[in-house]
C-alpha cells in the first residue's frame, strides 16, 4: 500500500466500519482485509472506484434534492408553465467529458493490474501445484515435490505459488477472497493463477461458480506456514510409509476394513496417483472433515455412514457397501491417526 | 365492433375475441396479463430463496430444490417477466405514441405473443417432473450433464419465447420505419418509442444467439452431439460466448425501454421537455453498440488472458458515459420544471438514485481485476438487482401507474400507489444493499447454505427481511389493481396534462386508435397544440374508411403445434414413441403456415359511416 | 381502396412488390429478418471455427472433403440465384408465365443442391463413419451445413407452395410481396453457401 492509496484505505475501512457495526466480515475470508497480492490488488482497485463513485454519486444526489425542493409544484402555481428548454451545450459538454475522464482514472490501472496478476514470467522457478476441482471438493498435486493431498492446500508465506488448474467433471471457480481473487477451473484447459499470502494463517476457499447441488458445501483451506515450516511438511509428506500400522486394536480393525472396503479404489494414501476420491495422506491434520465439519472423530464416522446427509449429490454416495455406527468408528480411529507431519494448521496459527 | 358492444359481450365472447386478436392494444394487455403472472411467480420462488437464507445452514428446502428455485427465479423473472411486460407496453403504446392505427404485422404481433406465452408454460411445466437447475445461465457442462429433463424444458422453452420475441422485435422496428403519421419525422419521435426501436435492434440482432446456443445445448442432450463434451473435444466455453452475445445485449434490452418510460414521466410530470433529447437519442443508440462489444466481462475469471479482459474491461467503465449523460437529462429536465409528485412520479424519483448506484457498481464490476473478487459473489446479485429491479421493475411501476388510464380506463388509486411504492421501495433497499457487503466478505452467490460463523449471519437477516417488504408492497399492488378495476375513477383522456400522441386519444382508444391520423408538428404534438394551437391535433387527412386486419385463430393453433413438439422433443429421449408428438406437432404448426400462406386474407374496412356514428 | 388486387398492364405499378403498404412492411421486414439470421449463422460458423479442428481422432477435414461435389453444388445453387433475379425481373414486367418458368427453374437447382448435400452426407456417414456424434468438430459441421441445408428445404418449400398455389391466380398486388421476399430469402441462403463454401471446405482442404 502507497501513501494516499494506504490513507484512502484507512478511511475507507474506518467508513465501513461505522456504517456497518458486523465489520468487514470474518477475518481470512473476506476480501476486504486482504492477505495476499492478489486481494490486495484487487482492493486497491475496488477502493478507488468506490471512492470516485462515492464523489459521482454525491453530485447527482446534491442536484436531485435541489431540484426537488426547488422546484416542486407549490400551491397557486397550478397553470404556471415553465420555461421548455432543449439543452444546454456547455451542461452536455461537461457531462460527458468529465466522465470520460473518471473512467480512464479507472481504466489505467484496472489494465496495469490485470497484466500484473496474469503474469506468469516466475512460474518455471517457483512452486507449482496442480490443482483439481471435482464435485465437491479439490485435489492438489506438487508434482516436483511428488506429494499429493486435497482439501487444505499447504503453501509457504511470502512467496508466489503458481497453481495449474483443470477440473475433472464441471466448471468449478477456485476462491481464496482474503489472498486473490478467483479464477475458473474448466474441465478443457487449464488455468494458471498464483498465490501470494503475506502472512501464515489457514485462509477460506470456496466454490464459486454453481458446481451442482452441494456447490455451497466445497469449501476448503489454504493453509499458510513459514518457508521453514512448509520445507518440514514437504519432506514429512515425502516419507509417509502408507503402509504404516495404526496404533491401537480398534484403528487396526479399522484399517483392515479400509481395505476390505476397497476404499483405496478411490482414496489414496500416501502420493498415489488415485483422485477418483481425496487424498487421505495426512488426514489427521486436516482442518476440516468433508471440507466443511469440525475435524472430530463424530464427525467423521457420520460422514462414513450416510454422506449424502452431508453433502447432497456428492460420488461418494452410493459407491461402497453399507457401513455400520461401530464399522465406521473403527475407520475413523484410523483415519484421524494419520498424522505425518507436525506441521498442521495449528502451526498456521488459528 | 364498438366499444360499447365489446364490454355487453358475455365472457366466452371476450375469451374468443382475446384468443384470436391481432390488435396491438389486446396483444400488449395480453402480454401484461402473461408477464404479470409470471412476475409474481418468479417473485414467489425469490421469496423462498430468501426465507432458505434467513439463517446459516438452514434447511427449510433441500439443495436440488434450492438449485431449481434460483434457476427459475432468474429465467422467469428476465425472459417471462421483464420482457414481455415492457412487450406489453411497447405494443401498445407505441403505435399510439407514433400516430399510427396498427402495427406492420399484426398476425406475426399476435403470434409472437402466443409463442412466448407457450413457452413460459412450457418451463413452468417443469415444476411438477423437476425444474432446470443449472442456474439461468445453464453453463456447460453442468447443464448437459443434469438429470432428469428439467434442463430440456428450459431448452424448449427459452427457444419458443426466444422466437416469438424476435418476431415482435422485427414487427417494431418496421411499424417505426414505415408507420408514423404525417410529420413524426424520427427526430420528433417520443423517447419511449426511441427505446422501443433501439431495443428491437438489440433483440434483432442478440437472441439469434441464444437460438444457437439452445440449439447445441438441445442436441447435445437430446442426440448426444459433442459441442460441449470435452472428451470428444467440445469446448464448454462456447456456450459461455454465445450466453453472453445474448445475454449482455439483454440487459440492454430491459433497461433502454425503462429509459424510453422515465424519458416520458420525467417530462410530464415536470411540465417541461425532456432536456437535451438529442443527446438522450444519441446515447441510446451509444448504449445499444456498446452493449454488443462487452459480454466477455461476464467472463473475466474464464481465463481469457490480460489482453481480452483489459479490452473488455474498457469498453464496460465507456458505457458509463452515455448512462451518465441520461441521468444528468434528467435531473436538468426537472430543474426549472413545475414537479408533481404522484405515485408514477415517485417510482420514477426512486429510480435516480437507484439505478445510479446500481450503475456505479457496474463500473466497479467493470474493473476486471476488482471483479476478480466480485465475480458470482452476492456483490454481482447486488449489482443487477439494483439495475434491473432498480431500473426495469421501478419503470414498470411507474409505467403502470403512467398509462394505466390510457389501456384501461381508470386511474390506479393514489393512496395504495404510494403505500405499495413506500414498502417495496424500503424493502428493496433493505434486501440489496447489504449483499454488496456479504459478497465481497466471502458470500458467493447460488449459495444454498451459508456456514455458521463466517459473519454472514446478520446480512442475510436483513436481506430476508426487506425481501418481506418487498412483497408486502407487491401485494398492496395488486390489491390496487382489483380494487381499480372495480371503484377506480374513470379517466379522461388526458389525465396528467400529457404531450405525446396516446394523450390525443380516448381513454381507452378505439380500436382503430386514430380516427384521421394527426399531423405533428414537433417533438411533444400534444404540448405544441396545447400552447401553441387550440388544444387538439389538425387532421393530417380527410374522414375515410380504415383498413383494418382480421382476427385469427391460427396463430395459436401454430403455437399449440410447436408446444406439442417441443414436449415430444423433451420426451422422445426417454420413449421413440414421443417422436410422435414431435411429428404431429410439426405437421400442426407448418401446416397452419402453409394455411397462412395459402389463403388470402385481405382484412377488412371500417366504413366513413361507422366512423361518423361513433363521433365523440 | 379497392379489394382487387389483381393486375393488368394498365394498373400495374412500377415495382408491384412494393406498391402496396403490406407490400413494403413484407419488402423491409424480411431485410431486418435477414440481419438476425446473419447473426445466427455467424454464431454458427464461430462455433464450426472453434471446433473444427477438433477431431478426437475421428475424420478431419482433410480426410473428408473433396471439391469436385462442393464445387457442383456451389454452382448449382448459385445460377439458381440468378434464375430468381430472372423470375423477379419478369414479375416487374408483368409476365406472369415467365416468372412461374423461371422460379420453376429455381426450385429444381435447388432441389439438385439439397439431394447431392443429401449425397455427400451419406457419403460421409457411410464410407466415413463421421457423424454428428463422432466429435465435436463432426457436431460443428453438420450443425452449419445442416443449418443451412433446412434453410434450402424451407425455401423449396415456400416456393413450391406459392407457386402452385398462383398457378391459376395471376399475379397481383396481394402475392406479388410473397414472391419478392422468397427472392430475397433465396439470395441470402446463397450468401450464405459462398461462406460456407469458403471457410468450411476450402480452408477445411487447405489447413
Amino acid at each position: 500500500m502507497k501513501g494516499w492509496m494506504g490513507k484512502s484505505k484507512a478511511l475507507f475501512l474506518f467508513t465501513m466500519l461505522a456504517l456497518f457495526l458486523a465489520g468487514c466480515g470474518k477475518e481470512n475470508l473476506t476480501a476486504l482485509e486482504p492477505k495476499g497480492y492478489g486481494a490486495e490488488r484487487s482492493m486497491d482497485l475496488i477502493i478507488l472506484t468506490t471512492l470516485i463513485m462515492i464523489g459521482v454519486f454525491l453530485v447527482v444526489m446534491v442536484i436531485y434534492v435541489i431540484a426537488l425542493i426547488k422546484f416542486r409544484r407549490k400551491k397557486g402555481q397550478e397553470d404556471y408553465i415553465p420555461k421548455q428548454i432543449e439543452g444546454n451545450h456547455k451542461l452536455e459538454t461537461i457531462w460527458t467529458v468529465i466522465p470520460i475522464i473518471l473512467v480512464l482514472i479507472i481504466a489505467v490501472p484496472t489494465v496495469i493490474a490485470t497484466f500484473d496478476l496474469a503474469d506468469e514470467s516466475q512460474a518455471s522457478t517457483s512452486l507449482n501445484v496442480e490443482v483439481t476441482g471435482n464435485q465437491y471438493w479439490w485435489h492438489f498435486n506438487y508434482e516436483d515435490e511428488e506429494i499429493v493431498t486435497s482439501q487444505d492446500l499447504y503453501i509457504p508465506a511470502g512467496e508466489r505459488v503458481y497453481l495449474n488448474m483443470q477440473s475433472s467433471d464441471v466448471i468449478h471457480s477456485f476462491w481464496v477472497p482474503s489472498i486473490s481473487g478467483k479464477m475458473d477451473v474448466n474441465p478443457e484447459n487449464v488455468n494458471t493463477m498464483f498465490l501470494e499470502a503475506y502472512e501464515e494463517g489457514v485462509y477460506w476457499g470456496k466454490c464459486a461458480e454453481l458446481c451442482g447441488p452441494s456447490h455451497s458445501l466445497m469449501d476448503f483451506k489454504v493453509i499458510v506456514v513459514s518457508p521453514e515450516e512448509f520445507d518440514q511438511w514437504v519432506s514429512d509428506m515425502q516419507n509417509v510409509d502408507p503402509e504404516q500400522v495404526p496404533e491401537g486394536a480398534v484403528a487396526q480393525q479399522g484399517q483392515a476394513l479400509f481395505e476390505a472396503n476397497n476404499c483405496m479404489a478411490c482414496h489414496a494414501i500416501g502420493s498415489s496417483p488415485v483422485a477418483t476420491g481425496p487424498n487421505l495422506t495426512n488426514f489427521g491434520d486436516r482442518s476440516t472433515v468433508a471440507g466443511i465439519l469440525e475435524p472430530t472423530k463424530e464427525n467423521l464416522v457420520e460422514w462414513i455412514v450416510d454422506p449424502e446427509s452431508i453433502k447432497p449429490g456428492n460420488k461418494m454416495t452410493g459407491a461402497y457397501p453399507s457401513i455400520s455406527e461401530e464399522e465406521a468408528n473403527s475407520i475413523a480411529e484410523y483415519l484421524m491417526q494419520l498424522k505425518p507431519s507436525e506441521i498442521t494448521p495449528e502451526s498456521a496459527g488459528n | 365492433m364498438s366499444i360499447t358492444a365489446t364490454q355487453k359481450r358475455g365472457f366466452s365472447a371476450v375469451l374468443w375475441d382475446y384468443l384470436t386478436t391481432v390488435d396491438h392494444k389486446k396483444v400488449g394487455i395480453l402480454y401484461l396479463i402473461g408477464g404479470g403472472f409470471f412476475f409474481l411467480l418468479g417473485g414467489l420462488e425469490a421469496l423462498i430463496i430468501r426465507i432458505q437464507l434467513i439463517k446459516p445452514e438452514n434447511d427449510f428446502i433441500s439443495a436440488g430444490l434450492y438449485n431449481e428455485m434460483i434457476t427459475m427465479h432468474g429465467t422467469t423473472m428476465i425472459f417471462l417477466a421483464a420482457t414481455p411486460l415492457l412487450f406489453g407496453l411497447m405494443n401498445y403504446i407505441m403505435p399510439l405514441q407514433i400516430g399510427a392505427r396498427d402495427v406492420a404485422f399484426p398476425f406475426l404481433n399476435a403470434l409472437g405473443f402466443w409463442l412466448f406465452f407457450s413457452g413460459g408454460v412450457l418451463l413452468n411445466l417443469s415444476w411438477f417432473t423437476g425444474a432446470p437447475d443449472a442456474g439461468w445461465t445453464n453453463y456447460a457442462p453442468l447443464s448437459v450433464q443434469s438429470p432428469g429433463h428439467g434442463v430440456d424444458f428450459y431448452v424448449m422453452g427459452l427457444q419458443l419465447a426466444g422466437a416469438g420475441t424476435l418476431m415482435s422485435g422485427i414487427n417494431f422496428i418496421v411499424t417505426i420505419v414505415t408507420m408514423r403519421a404525417p410529420g413524426m419525422t424520427y427526430m420528433r419521435m417520443p423517447l419511449f418509442s426511441w427505446t422501443t426501436l433501439v431495443t428491437s435492434i438489440l433483440v434483432l440482432f442478440a437472441f439469434p444467439a441464444l437460438t444457437v446456443g439452445l440449439f447445441l445445448m438441445m442436441f447435445d442432450r437430446m442426440f448426444d452431439t459433442a459441442f460441449f463434451d470435452v472428451a470428444l473435444g467440445g469446448n464448454t466455453v462456447i456456450w459461455q460466448h454465445l450466453f453472453w452475445i445474448f445475454g449482455h445485449p439483454e440487459v440492454y434490452i430491459l433497461i433502454l425501454p425503462a429509459f424510453g418510460i422515465f424519458s416520458e414521466i420525467i417530462p410530464t410530470f415536470s411540465r417541461k421537455r425532456l432536456f437535451g433529447y438529442t443527446a438522450m437519442v444519441f446515447a441510446t443508440f451509444l448504449i445499444a453498440f456498446l452493449g454488443f462489444m462487452v459480454w466477455a466481462h461476464h467472463m473475466f475469471t474464464v481465463g481469457l488472458g490480460p489482453v481480452a479482459n483489459s479490452i473488455f474491461a474498457v469498453a464496460t467503465m465507456a458505457i458509463a458515459v452515455p448512462t451518465g449523460i441520461k441521468i444528468f437529462n434528467w435531473l436538468f429536465t426537472m430543474w426549472g420544471g413545475s414537479i408533481v409528485i404522484n405515485s408514477a412520479m415517485l417510482w420514477t424519483l426512486a429510480f435516480v438514485p437507484s439505478f445510479t448506484i446500481g450503475g456505479m457498481t457496474g463500473v466497479m464490476l467493470g474493473a476486471s481485476v476488482a471483479d476478480y473478487q466480485y465475480h458470482d459473489t452476492y456483490f454481482v446479485v447486488a449489482h443487477f438487482h439494483y439495475v434491473i429491479v432498480g431500473g426495469v421493475v421501478f419503470a414498470l411501476l411507474a409505467a403502470m401507474h403512467y398509462w394505466w388510464p390510457k389501456m384501461f380506463g381508470r386511474i390506479l388509486h393514489e393512496g395504495l400507489g404510494k403505500l405499495a411504492f413506500w414498502t417495496f421501495f424500503i424493502g428493496f433497499h433493505l434486501t440489496f444493499f447489504i449483499q454488496h457487503f456479504l459478497g465481497l466478505m466471502g458470500m458467493p452467490r447460488r449459495y444454498w447454505v451459508f456456514l455458521e460463523n463466517q459473519g454472514l449471519d446478520t446480512g442475510n437477516l436483513i436481506s430476508t427481511i426487506g425481501a418481506f417488504f418487498m412483497t408486502f408492497g407487491t401485494i398492496v399492488f395488486v390489491i390496487n389493481i382489483v380494487y381499480t378495476a372495480m371503484k377506480g375513477e374513470k379517466a379522461p383522456a388526458d389525465p396528467w396534462d400529457g404531450r405525446t400522441l396516446e394523450w390525443t386519444l380516448s381513454s381507452p382508444p378505439a380500436h382503430y386508435n386514430f380516427k384521421q391520423l394527426p399531423l405533428v408538428r414537433g417533438l411533444d404534438p400534444l404540448w405544441i397544440e396545447k400552447t401553441e394551437g387550440n388544444g387538439k391535433m389538425t387532421p393530417a387527412e380527410p374522414l375515410d374508411e380504415i383498413h383494418m386486419p382480421n382476427s385469427s385463430i391460427v396463430p395459436l393453433i401454430m403455437t399449440i403445434g410447436f408446444f406439442i413438439a417441443s414436449y415430444g422433443f423433451i420426451y422422445q429421449v426417454d420413449h421413440k414413441a414421443w417422436l410422435i408428438a414431435v411429428y404431429v406437432g410439426m405437421a400442426i404448426a407448418l401446416g397452419s403456415m402453409l394455411y397462412r400462406s395459402l389463403k388470402d386474407d385481405h382484412g377488412h374496412h371500417i366504413t366513413k359511416d361507422e366512423l361518423e356514428r361513433e363521433a365523440d | 381502396m379497392s379489394q382487387d388486387h389483381s393486375l393488368n398492364p394498365e394498373t400495374m405499378p412500377q415495382d408491384p412488390a412494393k406498391a402496396t403498404m403490406e407490400g413494403k412492411h413484407k419488402h423491409l421486414g424480411l431485410w431486418i429478418f435477414l440481419g438476425g439470421e446473419t447473426v445466427l449463422f455467424a454464431c454458427l460458423f464461430g462455433t464450426y471455427l472453434a471446433l473444427r479442428n477438433s477431431t478426437a481422432g475421428g475424420p478431419s477435414s482433410q480426410d473428408l472433403f473433396g471439391l469436385e461435389l462442393v464445387f457442383l453444388m456451389t454452382i448449382l445453387l448459385l445460377t439458381s440465384s440468378l434464375t430468381s433475379v430472372y423470375a423477379i425481373y419478369h414479375m416487374k414486367n408483368n409476365d406472369f408465365k415467365k416468372m412461374q418458368l423461371w422460379f420453376g427453374i429455381t426450385a429444381l437447382l435447388g432441389i439438385s443442391f439439397l439431394a447431392l448435400e443429401i449425397y455427400e452426407f451419406a457419403h460421409y456417414i457411410i464410407d466415413y463413419g463421421f457423424t454428428f456424434r463422432s466429435s465435436a468438430f463432426g457436431s460443428a459441421f453438420y450443425a452449419l451445413v445442416g443449418f443451412h441445408g433446412g434453410h434450402v428445404a424451407f425455401g423449396l418449400g415456400w416456393l413450391i407452395a406459392l407457386m402452385v398455389r398462383n398457378a391459376k391466380r395471376g399475379l397481383s398486388l396481394y402475392n406479388a410481396p410473397k414472391y419478392n421476399t422468397f427472392g430475397l430469402y433465396w439470395h441470402f441462403i446463397d450468401v450464405v453457401w459462398v461462406f460456407i463454401f469458403t471457410v468450411v471446405y476450402l480452408m477445411g482442404m487447405v489447413s
